[in-house]
């Protein structure tokens, strides 16, 4: 078996104290940067990308894989990122919304959540946006109803959902 | 969550070994295997699973679809969920698993799912997901929270007076109609198990849902060569029209031949402790004429040995209909 590069306890530490020393060394490649990190194995994709890379564009919002908050690409997919461990994620593409685009070069899914309104509170749009942007590069059929039922991982309490679909459909028809 | 030691498995033989040193693979497992994470990770913040060590398979070669020569597909079990539903050979020849796949989970979640770690995804019964109640599965000898309790979405097929948790997987239906066959790899050595015969109902040990042992990884999933002259359906019924589990499904490969039928699989999902075959079902269908009463005759049979909880009995008559439409698409012509 390939050993992680730090030692990691076969038995769990007796006290938090010693669970802080358990850290394992990875290295990210986080929109384009490589970035080595020492962390703890239990921490989460998100929780790497938000508390130690300080990237806050990724939101928790159930951190249990049921609204699609934390939607990140991971080599190009969309995944949950937090029900993925951060330490399983050595040498891979991982893409946030910080990434997609950024001030006056926004990708064209940013640039069309702009131009429908495609949100009202914005907490879940990162997750929105990336979910869209993903879907671009899928199959996925014509329809105002097909759009629906791919981003249907992504809720939105505040209900935004027609604008959401006009502004995909929208950046789907200029390609 | 609890602390673990995390490694990554180098081979097939490296994952068996790390697995070995538990105790059990079943509830209460200390090694536990991770390659989507999306069930175990989830279980894992609820504190219902606590591992010791968590072993990383995801860079071993079992990510490939391989059509054999005897006509068999091959699934690795690490073969995305996405990639599954949307491959060429799956859609056109095994329909019933790319549809039931796609009315799974998100997006998102089936970039990430496996087929061996769907085929072993847990219940989504609420007292299972909560240390602080009794539960059976959870907690053998505890008590089941479930009957009696917030049972709307639980088994009314399959079930025990201990445990009547729902087996939650869209897949696992289709691939019971296909016939599909689990490849395992243990410490000692290699074996082949049915579908029908790899799970088990709750009985009095509902902590054991499965024939896994410890050590013992999935490896693939083979599907028999394509059903010929078949239409494949699968049909699921839920709260909501997406991103939801199932109330109640079914999974039907029917061939017609002069009006009867010549060839029936008929399974279904959200209602049993496990996929299930209903070979209840498919005895009232043979040789009998493609017609709504005989839809009908073979819903009831498969529903008879049906046990409702105090909030599930609509599940009895929707299962039915179910059943009703599906074999109504299915040779609808």
């Amino acid at each position: 078996m390939r050993p992680t590069e730090v030692f990691a306890p076969a038995e769990p530490p007796a006290d938090g104290q010693s669970a802080r020393k358990n850290q394992l060394a990875v290295t990210l490649r986080v929109n384009g940067e490589s970035v080595a990190l020492q962390i703890d194995p239990r921490t989460t994709l998100l929780d790497c990308l938000r508390e130690t890379m300080r990237l806050t564009g990724t939101k928790k919002g159930c951190d249990h894989g049921q609204c699609g908050a934390c939607t990140v690409h991971v080599n190009g997919r969309r995944v949950n990122s937090c029900l993925t461990f951060a330490v399983m994620h050595q040498g891979d593409d991982i893409t946030t919304i910080e990434g997609l685009g950024r001030p006056g070069s926004l990708h064209p899914v940013q640039a069309a959540f702009l131009e429908h309104d495609a949100y009202q509170c914005g907490y879940c749009t990162p997750g929105q946006i990336m979910s869209a942007a993903a879907l671009l590069e899928e199959p996925c059929g014509a329809t105002d109803a097909d759009v629906k039922e791919a981003m249907s991982g992504n809720i939105c309490r505040c209900g935004a959902y027609p604008n959401i679909v006009s502004a995909i459909q929208d950046v789907r028809s200029e390609r | 969550m609890e602390m673990f030691a995390f490694s990554e498995a180098a081979g097939v033989e490296d994952a068996i070994r790390a697995g070995a040193e538990s105790g059990t693979a079943q509830q209460g497992a200390r090694v536990r295997f991770v390659a989507g994470g999306t069930t175990l990770l989830d279980l894992m913040k609820l504190d219902v699973e606590r591992p010791l060590a968590v072993v990383d398979i995801n860079g071993l070669p079992l990510d490939t679809v391989t059509k054999l020569t005897d006509g068999r597909l091959k699934i690795g079990a690490l073969v995305r969920n996405s990639d599954l539903a949307y491959h060429p050979d799956v859609r056109s020849n095994y329909a019933v698993l790319s549809q039931a796949l796609l009315s799974g989970a998100s997006a998102q979640l089936r970039n990430m799912a496996t087929t061996g770690g769907n085929l072993l995804q847990r219940t989504r019964c609420m007292y299972f997901r909560n240390r602080a109640l009794p539960c059976n599965k959870r907690e053998p000898g505890s008590g089941c929270s479930a009957i009696e309790g917030e049972n709307r979405s639980l088994a009314i097929l399959g079930t025990s007076a201990h445990c009547i948790a729902t087996n939650p997987s869209d897949m696992n239906v289709a691939l019971t109609a296909l016939g599909a066959v689990i490849q395992i790899e243990g410490t000692a050595g290699k074996r082949e198990v049915p579908i029908e015969a790899f799970f088990f109902e709750p009985g009095d040990t509902p902590e054991r849902e499965n024939v896994l042992d410890p050590g013992d990884l999935v490896t693939s999933v083979t599907l028999p060569p394509p059903p010929q002259n078949c239409s494949q359906v699968y049909l699921k019924l839920r709260d909501r029209a997406s991103y939801e589990f199932a109330l109640a499904s079914a999974a039907i490969v029917a061939s017609v031949d002069n009006g009867t039928f010549s060839y029936i699989r008929v399974a279904l999902g959200g209602v049993a402790s496990k996929p299930w075959r209903s070979l209840e079902a498919e005895e009232q269908l043979y040789d009998q004429p493609v017609d709504e009463a005989s839809f009908r005759r073979a819903a009831d049979a498969a529903l008879a040995g049906a046990r409702p909880q105090s909030r599930n009995g609509f599940k009895i008559e929707l299962a039915k209909r179910c059943i009703v439409h599906a074999l109504g698409v299915a040779t609808a012509s």
